[in-house]
């Protein structure tokens, strides 16, 4: 019987916390956008909160500013890995303080740095962004014609898998990302089905597996990315891009016909931080590299199999001139 | 040995033959399909002629635009809104406050506090095995790197099993008390567990933003249902007799509840409880999706650089608290259902032991403390991820392809795509619509009443007026794929399980690791090893689904009742025959609810399935939460809720619904 009663104590013990708990914060309004999260530091004076998107380069900006908030500012930081437009909910909402690389939502930055003003813009991080169309170095040596979209049904064969039938596979990856693909294959008149990998872990994990049996491929792919270090790839040639086929393309998304346009990747911040953030804004609105820091980051995080904060640590200890006038301004 | 002709054991059955007519009368099944053939002869031309073969596009209903300006609602009013600002914004507050005041706790009791309270508690409710297994756990974890972690995602699960477990069992109090509530709670309870919960991550992040009030509640919402359904359950299966003799002596109603009804339904409240850990722990690396912190996190964001081994050191931990948490509230309970208390000297039970545990527990924290490593000492830390991915990579350069005679895992991959899947997939996708709907309700109604029928149609209507009729034929041809897959395995490997005891037991681990581990650690060495697209997602399904088929076939054969065996084989016998003709036949229903938790559980893999390249429905859900499509997601969730309800009512017996599902 001794425990059964110390069952019901305890439950009703637990259960006491949370009702105690609920009514601890009910007393007049409750404003949800004024939530740390549970596991902050304790002391909680200087907190920052970055948002981490499943890229490996959103990975790299983030650890090495979380790396000099910390060791060279004093801050707290906390990452959340999200996808892209629940960050920018996440962001207007104050979850976030900032998203270091944006690869371009016109629909949010309309309704929340237009409209509701509660997310401002950042600036560039420096890193200008290219999505295209990549075959492997070493097929397109063997067949330069291949990196010309004209030339493109010739190879359709080889390119074929079980998973595009008698077409050729154009792979492409995680849902989130920017896509026309499927508009593009259709109105290039091309012999192409775009087969959806569903995340950017198990794309690159086939293109390593390609490129261990030098097998030739075609696939949607992005610069700045560390993948190129080991998988060198070369940009298939599609139509130019230009303003009236971009205008065309935000009217109707089918109607697409040119290759993607290169954008410098932006900054953006909840707007009550970039006021009153103090240093820890000042310091992230300064924040900009080039692509190959980018890279140099990614790759140990990614293929040296260091800790995102080890490899933050390594560029740091080497290049302090880059990142010394980010912290001049107090 | 018995070499003895194969005549012995033989089912009478067709020993009459009865003339046409009363055949028919004889087999209700086959008077049912010559009903059906009859309805198909009148309706088919006539839908065909009027719709077509592709399903019409005027049957069907877009709920996009609703639920956009639902999604926009939200965010335009979240700030202001009394909803938000005194409900809900309370509830979330609560929830940090909880989760903070549980995590301190945990620091403030240091690494060697504890593992110490966990391994006593363990060794008083569960036993010295238990106990032990308790304190080997809690070190791996620390020596794996992940002690912060570990306590982050510790925090989280009890707070979200308090959550659960009351919101559960004050349904259940409900559902067990009243007949009408228990009706009308059974379809939500139903919808809470099929709906894949990546469905409903977006609402919830939409309503209380990305965090851990969010992943919470998306974990209650998915925990809370076994705990309703068993709570009931035990309300419900009182023994009349001793309500009768409580009712006798002038017991109140609340009296006979908390005297009589509770007491005796303790064994299916604390089954229930178990139940909401598991399923909880379940939702850990998921609900990291939205910002739940721990150790789900670090198994996510370890996919993002591709790393199988950092993903793996997280998980192992998540697999620990699982097994530790099952066994300990599985041996309570066990305990409490045969009415013995824990075994040892008087001192070691009751108050005195509780106060053990405390004042041990205490000193331990405290020397922690004195020795300044409150969190796991750095020093002492094994690096896994290194070896895991050598192995890894060690693994896909000889299984890949051209390994001699049985071919690599990516030809596999291949013909298993060739072959199977797309056969079934273009088969499904070119059926008429009609065409299916009849098949399913042929089905449904062979196996189960006209009522079975109906709502197996009903659910495939759904999907085709929902408007994703091309997708859901996709996902559909993956599972029966995946699910023939599982079944051939789970049924060949249970067989072989049930004949031998060693076997079993080397099983054992192995199966606990597959259920517990997450798909999540998975993703990456099945596209390693079967490329992109619809065969890794099989794969990843059979990986998730095959335990529990193994296991209740196992069991199933296992209870045959041993009689009959020993006549089959007195009669000669051999041992083929006896599986074949006793054995099998006898186990039968345990067989059946193989298949239809091999169904559930090859459905909740889809989602994962759209990771790896499966495409079609769990495609859409991972896009609805990537792009904050609230339709998209929400649409192809409810359409694999449909898929759930017409798979379960096609492989499942009526009468068995009837004796009450349990779980």
């Amino acid at each position: 019987m001794s425990r059964k009663r110390t069952m019901i104590i305890g439950t009703a013990a637990l259960a006491g916390t949370a009702v105690l708990s609920l009514s601890l914060s009910s007393c007049g309004k409750a404003d949800m956008t004024k939530q740390v999260s549970p596991f902050a530091a304790a002391k909680g004076s200087k907190s920052v909160t970055l948002s981490v998107q499943t890229w490996v380069g959103a990975q790299s900006n983030v650890a090495v500013a979380k790396y000099l908030l910390e060791h060279k500012m004093g801050y707290h930081v906390d990452t959340v890995q999200v996808d892209e437009i629940p960050a920018w909910d996440a962001l207007s909402q104050g979850r976030v303080d900032a998203i270091l690389e944006d690869w371009g939502h016109p629909e949010q930055e309309q309704r929340y740095v237009k409209d509701k003003k509660t997310i401002t813009a950042g600036g560039g991080n420096g890193v200008t962004g290219h999505i295209g169309w990549y075959v492997p170095k070493y097929w397109a040596d063997k067949h330069p014609e291949v990196t010309n979209w004209k030339n493109l049904n010739k190879f359709a064969k080889q390119l074929r898998t079980s998973e595009s039938g008698n077409k050729g596979q154009l792979m492409d990856g995680s849902p989130s990302y920017v896509t026309n693909d499927k508009a593009l294959v259709k109105n290039l008149n091309l012999d192409y089905e775009v087969v959806f990998a569903g995340s950017e872990a198990a794309q690159i994990t086939q293109i390593q597996q390609f490129a261990k049996q030098k097998k030739p491929f075609l696939t949607y792919w992005y610069e700045p990315q560390w993948l190129f270090n080991q998988v060198p790839m070369v940009e298939v040639k599609l139509p130019k891009y230009t303003d009236a086929c971009a205008e065309k393309g935000a009217k109707d998304p089918t109607s697409i016909d040119c290759a993607y346009p290169t954008t410098p990747l932006q900054k953006y911040f909840n707007t009550e931080f970039a006021k009153k953030g103090g240093s820890a804004a000042a310091f992230l609105k300064d924040f900009k590299w080039t692509k190959d820091d980018q890279n140099e980051v990614s790759e140990s995080i990614a293929s040296g199999g260091l800790s995102a904060d080890e490899a933050a640590k390594r560029w740091v200890d080497k290049h302090p001139d880059v990142w010394k006038k980010w912290l001049t301004k107090k | 040995m018995s070499i003895t002709p194969p005549i012995a054991v033989r089912p009478l059955s067709d020993a009459k033959r009865p003339g046409p007519l009363r055949a028919v009368r004889q087999f209700p099944a086959l008077s049912k399909l010559l009903l059906l053939v009859l309805a198909a002869a009148v309706l088919v031309p006539l839908l065909a002629t009027k719709y077509g073969a592709t399903w019409p596009s005027s049957l069907t209903v877009d709920v996009s635009g609703p639920l956009g300006k639902t999604s926009d609602w939200i965010i335009d009013n979240r700030d202001s809104h009394w909803l938000f600002v005194y409900f809900l914004g309370h509830l979330s507050n609560a929830v940090v406050i909880s989760v903070r005041a549980v995590y301190m706790l945990l620091l403030a009791l240091g690494w060697t506090g504890v593992t110490a309270g966990v391994t006593l508690i363990a060794w008083r409710v569960a036993g010295l095995r238990i106990a032990a297994i308790s304190l080997i756990s809690f070190l791996v974890s620390g020596l794996l790197g992940m002690w912060v972690p570990t306590m982050q995602t510790l925090a989280l699960m009890v707070v979200a099993v308090i959550f659960s477990v009351v919101v559960g069992a004050l349904l259940g109090l409900a559902g067990g008390l009243s007949e009408r509530l228990f009706r009308v709670l059974r379809p939500v309870l139903d919808t809470m567990q099929v709906l894949p919960a990546f469905a409903y991550l977006l609402p919830v992040v939409l309503v209380f933003g990305i965090g851990v009030p969010a992943a919470l509640l998306a974990t209650v919402i998915y925990a809370a249902p076994p705990m309703a359904r068993l709570t009931a359950l035990g309300l419900r299966g009182a023994d009349p007799g001793v309500l009768e003799a409580v009712s006798s002596l002038g017991a109140t109603g609340r009296q006979r509840l908390l005297t009589a009804r509770l007491p005796l339904a303790r064994k299916e409240l604390l089954l229930g409880v178990n139940q909401s850990i598991m399923m909880a722990l379940g939702m850990v690396v998921i609900a990291s999706m939205i910002g739940a912190a721990g150790l789900g996190d670090r198994v996510y964001q370890a996919l993002a650089s591709v790393d199988v081994g950092a993903a793996l050191a997280a998980a192992i931990p998540i697999v620990l608290l699982a097994i530790v948490m099952d066994r300990t509230t599985a041996a309570a309970g066990e305990r409490l259902g045969a009415g013995t208390s824990a075994p040892g000297p008087a001192w070691l039970r009751g108050w005195q032991a509780w106060t053990g545990i405390a004042v041990v527990t205490a000193v331990l924290a405290l020397a922690g403390r004195l020795s300044g490593s409150l969190v796991w000492p750095g020093a002492w830390a094994v690096d896994l991820a290194r070896p895991v991915n050598d192995f890894k990579e060690w693994m896909v350069d000889h299984l890949y392809s051209g390994v001699p005679v049985i071919g690599g895992t990516a030809d596999w991959a291949e013909h298993f795509t060739n072959w199977v899947l797309n056969p079934l997939r273009d088969g499904l996708t070119a059926l008429p619509w009609y065409g299916t709907l009849l098949i399913v309700a042929a089905l449904a109604w062979l196996i189960g009443t006209w009522r079975t029928a109906l709502t197996a149609v009903l659910a495939m209507a759904a999907i085709g007026v929902l408007g994703v009729w091309k997708p859901s034929m996709n996902t559909l041809s993956q599972v029966l794929a995946a699910l023939v897959v599982t079944l051939v395995l789970g049924f060949g490997v249970g067989i072989l399980a049930a004949g031998s005891k060693r076997l079993e037991a080397i099983l054992r681990p192995v199966l606990d690791v597959m259920q517990t581990m997450p798909q999540f650690v998975y993703l990456i060495p099945v596209v390693a090893l079967f490329a992109v697209g619809r065969a890794p997602a099989a794969a990843a399904a059979v990986v998730y689904a095959l335990p529990a088929v193994i296991r209740i076939t196992t069991q199933g054969l296992r209870q045959v009742d041993p009689g009959a065996m020993e006549a089959a084989r007195s009669l000669g016998a051999t041992r083929w025959q006896i599986l074949r003709q006793v054995q099998l036949p006898l186990a039968r229903p345990a067989l059946l609810l193989a298949v239809n938790q091999g169904v559930v559980l090859v459905l909740a893999v889809v989602i994962i399935g759209g990771l790896v390249g499966g495409g079609a429905l769990g495609y859409d859900v991972v896009t609805g939460l990537a792009t904050g499509d609230l339709a998209l997601g929400l649409v192809a969730g409810v359409a694999i809720v449909c898929l759930g309800l017409m798979l379960d009512r096609v492989t499942q017996p009526t009468e068995r619904r009837t004796t009450g599902k349990g779980v």
